[in-house]
């Protein structure tokens, strides 16, 4: 681990302000993903501010009937609120899918939309990684990919977003809000929070330089049946190979968003017009495009199934 | 004590203590983290430093530079150690690669130095600025490819081919064929407990604490490696977080904390970082199978062949997988052949059953794909082609192998040796009736369970067993305390349990009057752990130790060691009777022998049996595969503490699980390295995964394989196991997958539809 300095955050604008101004700085919270990374030295920040402790860990009802989840408030408490179980069950059983409860205790709803990607080139520095050395190649491409991006991914990279909480967020509509050094807010929606690789994949989001997570609000509540069905190949404690989260109404109506296929939690609006039409077209829509490896090409049909298999659930 | 007629009666046989199901005496200390493992013994020596390992960026090449400047500068470094500044290294038997690499460079992260610091973090902070400056070159990564310049090579205790009368005559002539190609991928030990050493010296006499399985074995071989005597090596491993053949013989932690030591002129201690493990040490290596089976239209098995490819380094050995087949089932004409290519990647070596494991995962999927042929129940063309005698007859191997003392003894095997114990047909009987195996129906893909595809698999478990020479130490105090001294390691397995058991049973006193001290060079050398032959041979040891002790202590009261008898707590001859604690002066009283095996295992085969029987849910519309329930029935000599026993064939099972459906190194093709190479990449099962196990252990004594009439279980556990998950899961689906791990990709196509 390289030295660094710092310091504990005593309000959001502060600590917005103090990341803008020292190079190279960091938040941190739970620190699950950060301090692996750090112990790595794949994140090697120069300075690191503890937000910990300011008072952004509150759920509170908006006055359009949503709900305001503090950027501090852990992935477990999440799950478990009683108004979130009620009305947004997707994010819950999303929530409850990843990790485990030792982490998730820890985890918070900011840090986990700004997971680092799991693609072991990545987490080796010795490999070739766009994102973690821009221009260094994509070691992925043309190596083990069983885990990687069908969908949105480049000729630089073809990582994927690991986050379950963020399929969830995705299908809500959830919206991101932030304070910037200069002490202003900005509400920015899901849809655009994360970015696609290109041809610059080391950036993930769009947070400007020292801007602060300090919320995420979710719209009054949309019913219907909510499902988060996540694949993987074991029963715990893995990162999904692909996962769904469907929100399904009386009608056949819905959204459907998908975990494991690309840098982002993908959700096409455009396909979400096809849910009555069954899996096989929204699927069409979703992965349009798509291009697999021979270790991924597996997601293709076990999207499609899964989809099936959902929506056969949501029937009842 | 000379073993070389079978057991009679003796006071094991009373099971006052020996056979109880017993909690671990040890077991407070690791639920309260007082156990103290290799890494954390501040206490052991002071001013410890910490070492920091660099592993080669490259698979194979030569390190052109290092540059060692911006490291040695950086802040709290106290020295660097290289192979150009190391001195000259020797090389151990027991390992192939370098453990301390450069300028060659045989595989990806192999150790290239050592980074020396005041604090863990500054080493490794500092190791990042270690700049090498490599000439790759190509290298060998793929088993398939490399398969057709892969030659003949010799597997542990037995020669690389083995022929019994007509084999390609017999096939072609019988009424029913199977000839299938299996494949099993590269596997790590992935153990707890990273590898760990702690190294001081006192001039030139070197202590090392450290996490390791046979204390002997690699006493010897850090001595040759470094050059020095011996006698001035001690090694000290009293608990080891998992080991399952990956801490066999001695890793770059030990020397390169040696080496640290040295250089820094005081005590380092070095770990071996999880990323770094799965590359640097070694692995089980891949294998590829064919097997083919003849049989008359009723079952009889008349031919059958097994050869399995796998790859290793340069003086490496095969995976031994044909080791099963070689004595499992009846047939008259027989072959089975070894080839070994030569790969580029990171060492193969022991894991878990090594041989057993990987060749039944092949071996028992073709049992059941030629049942269904024969239209035979699984279960009932097993015992059709039973055998109680060894069907096969390979030829001796050469006498000069530097690698026979690697596990089993190189041996001939005469047809017509019985087995000492062979109940495979009872272990198949009662699992088939506990398991509910009528329920199943033979006709694949017949039974759902809302989203699940339901089905039921079964395998045969099988895997020899092993004697080797074992020496104990015990002493009587003048508080009745019997105290235990010998090298043996606990892996996890129970090893402290069963031998204070074995002393408290042959000298008459309640397990708490009983010490056990383990993993120290300067105690008697045992076995060892690993292969099973752990618990047998080393209680054997402590049942001879103990048998001196027990002449000493009745020559001590006059009384003749025939009759005497002890019990609680007592000496009792006759009308007398005298309490142990009173026997013995200040001093104690101490014995010491061995137990030394003679021919018996030449004139009998030793193995253990067992039958897995698994139910599997595999997901209509996924393919994810969750096993529902797991049975094992096994026949394993005297089970010498029934708890521990099922921890042990549990824990195997769940392995063997995790070889059915999940674990498997990926390799980089381009790089030559093992890519997923971390507990988040590499999974094993987890609680979740494992919602029922149940284990059988049949009522067995062996009086050939020792005094304690015991035999090993805990590698008989997982052998099997993923061919009956995997016939479980054909079962389920009509899918039936040769290549592991069996994960959802390999289904999905062949599934029904969904909705």
């Amino acid at each position: 681990m390289k030295p660094f300095t710092y310091e504990r955050a005593q309000s959001p604008a502060q600590a917005a302000a103090s990341a803008a101004r020292a190079g190279g700085a960091k938040f941190v919270a739970g620190g699950t993903n950060l301090l692996d990374l750090m112990k790595l030295q794949i994140e090697t920040p120069a300075h690191l501010i503890d937000v910990n402790r300011l008072a952004l860990d509150k759920i509170e009802p908006t006055s359009d009937g949503g709900l305001r989840i503090g950027a501090l408030v852990r992935n477990t408490d999440l799950a478990a609120d009683p108004r979130i179980r009620r009305d947004y069950g997707l994010l819950a059983r999303a929530l409850l899918s990843g990790a485990n409860g030792q982490l998730r205790n820890r985890a918070t709803t900011a840090g986990n939309l700004l997971q680092r990607t799991r693609c072991p080139y990545f987490y080796d520095t010795n490999q070739p990684c766009n994102k973690r050395q821009p221009g260094s190649g994509c070691g992925a491409i043309g190596g083990f990919s069983r885990h990687h991006a069908i969908v949105g991914a480049s000729d630089a990279c073809i990582a994927t977003h690991p986050s379950d909480m963020a399929v969830a967020m995705r299908a809500l509509d959830a919206v991101v809000e932030t304070v910037r050094p200069d002490g202003s807010l900005r509400s920015i929606p899901i849809a655009e929070f994360h970015w696609l690789p290109g041809n610059t994949p080391h950036l993930e989001n769009a947070l400007e330089s020292g801007e602060l997570i300090a919320a995420v609000t979710l719209p009054k509540p949309v019913g219907g049946v909510q499902i988060y069905r996540k694949v993987r190949d074991r029963a715990s404690f893995a990162f999904a190979l692909i996962s769904v989260g469907a929100i399904v109404q009386r009608d056949g109506t819905g959204r459907v968003a998908l975990g494991g296929v690309a840098h982002k939690p993908w959700r096409l609006e455009s396909a979400d017009t096809e849910m009555s039409r069954g899996a096989s077209a929204v699927t069409a829509r979703l992965l349009a495009g798509a291009r697999t490896t021979h270790d991924n090409a597996f997601k293709l049909p076990l999207v499609e199934r899964t989809l099936a298999s959902v929506l056969a659930e949501a029937k009842g | 004590m000379k073993f070389d007629a079978p057991a009679t009666t003796n006071p094991i046989d009373q099971l006052k203590v020996i056979g109880k199901p017993t909690d671990r005496i040890d077991g407070p200390l690791k639920t309260t983290g007082t156990a103290p493992y290799a890494y954390e013994r501040h206490d052991v020596a002071p001013n410890q430093a910490y070492g920091y390992v660099v592993g080669s960026a490259i698979a194979k090449g030569r390190i052109r530079s290092m540059d060692l400047a911006k490291a040695k500068a950086a802040s709290g470094v106290l020295g660097i150690v290289t192979a150009e500044n190391a001195g000259k290294l020797g090389k151990g038997d027991l390992n192939i690669a370098s453990l301390l690499g450069g300028p060659d460079i045989q595989h990806y992260h192999q150790a290239i130095a050592l980074v020396i610091a005041e604090t863990f973090e500054q080493a490794r902070s500092a190791a990042e600025l270690v700049r090498v400056d490599y000439d790759r070159a190509e290298g060998a990564f793929d088993l398939a490819t490399a398969r057709d310049s892969a030659t003949p090579a010799r597997i542990t205790g037995g020669p690389a081919d083995t022929a019994v009368g007509d084999f390609a005559g017999a096939f072609m002539a019988a009424p029913v064929q199977f000839d299938a190609t299996y494949t099993t991928p590269d596997e790590a030990h992935a153990m707890m407990e990273p590898h760990a050493s702690i190294a001081a010296w006192e001039g030139d006499k070197l202590t090392l604490w450290t996490s390791n399985q046979m204390i002997d074995w690699s006493v010897r071989e850090l001595a040759t490696t470094l050059g020095i005597a011996k006698e001035n090596v001690r090694l000290i491993s009293p608990f080891i977080g998992g080991g399952f053949g990956g801490k066999l013989f001695i890793r770059a932690d030990a020397l390169l904390a040696a080496l640290g030591a040295r250089a820094a002129g005081r005590p380092v201690k070095v770990a071996l970082p999880r990323p770094l493990m799965f590359n640097n040490t070694v692995h089980r290596p891949a294998t590829i199978q064919r097997i083919r089976i003849g049989a008359t239209a009723d079952g009889k098995i008349t031919a059958i062949g097994h050869e399995s490819w796998s790859g290793n380094l340069p003086e490496g050995r095969p995976e031994g997988a044909v080791q099963a087949t070689r004595l499992l089932y009846a047939g008259a004409n027989r072959l089975t052949a070894t080839r070994l290519a030569l790969l580029d990647l990171p060492e193969g070596n022991a894991m878990r059953a090594p041989g057993e494991a990987p060749g039944m995962m092949a071996l028992e999927i073709a049992m059941d794909e030629m049942a269904e042929r024969l239209r035979l129940d699984p279960v009932e063309f097993r015992i059709l082609n039973d055998t109680h005698v060894v069907p096969d007859n390979p030829l001796p191997p050469p006498s000069n192998d530097p690698h026979a003392l690697i596990g089993e003894q190189p041996e001939r095997d005469s047809p017509g040796r019985p087995f000492s114990q062979r109940q495979l047909v009872e272990c198949f009987r009662l699992g088939a009736e506990r398991f509910g195996w009528s329920k199943r129906d033979a006709r694949p893909g017949q039974f759902r369970d809302g989203r699940w595809l339901v089905g039921m698999g079964m395998a045969a478990a099988f895997r020899n067993n092993q004697v080797t020479k074992s020496a104990a130490r015990v002493r009587l105090d003048n508080r009745g305390v019997v105290t235990v001294e010998t090298d043996m390691t606990d892996i996890g397995t129970g090893s402290y349990t069963i031998i204070g058991q074995t002393a408290a049973e042959m000298m008459g006193v309640p397990l708490e009057k009983v010490v056990v001290r383990l993993g120290d060079s300067t105690f008697p050398v045992s076995a060892g752990s690993g292969g099973q032959w752990g618990a047998n041979c080393s209680t054997a040891g402590v049942y001879a130790a103990c048998v001196k002790l027990r002449e000493a202590v009745a020559r001590k009261l006059s009384f003749s060691s025939d009759d005497a008898v002890f019990t609680d707590g007592e000496v009792r001859s006759g009308d007398r009777r005298e309490p142990l604690s009173s026997v013995v002066g200040g001093s104690g009283i101490v014995a010491e022998d061995a137990i030394e095996f003679g021919d018996l295992d030449k004139k009998y085969k030793q193995s253990t049996f067992g039958a897995h029987f698994v139910e599997v849910g595999v997901d209509a519309a996924t393919g994810e595969t969750r096993v529902r329930r797991m049975l094992a029935v096994c026949a394993a000599g005297r089970i010498l503490n029934p708890k521990s026993a099922r921890s042990q064939v549990i824990g195997a099972m769940t392995m063997g699980v995790g070889a059915a459906l999940m674990e498997e190194l990926a390799i980089d093709k381009r790089a030559g390295f093992f890519v997923n190479h971390d507990f988040a990449t590499y999974e094993v099962p987890v609680h979740a995964d494992i919602p029922h196990q149940e284990v059988i252990f049949l009522q067995e004594t062996d009086p050939v394989s020792s005094p304690m009439k015991a035999k090993g279980v805990a590698e008989l556990g997982i052998c099997g196991v993923a061919a009956a998950v995997a016939n479980a899961i054909y079962n389920a689906t009509g899918v039936r997958v040769r290549d592991y791990p069996i994960t959802l990709d390999k289904l999905l196509a062949r599934l029904p539809g969904v909705g």
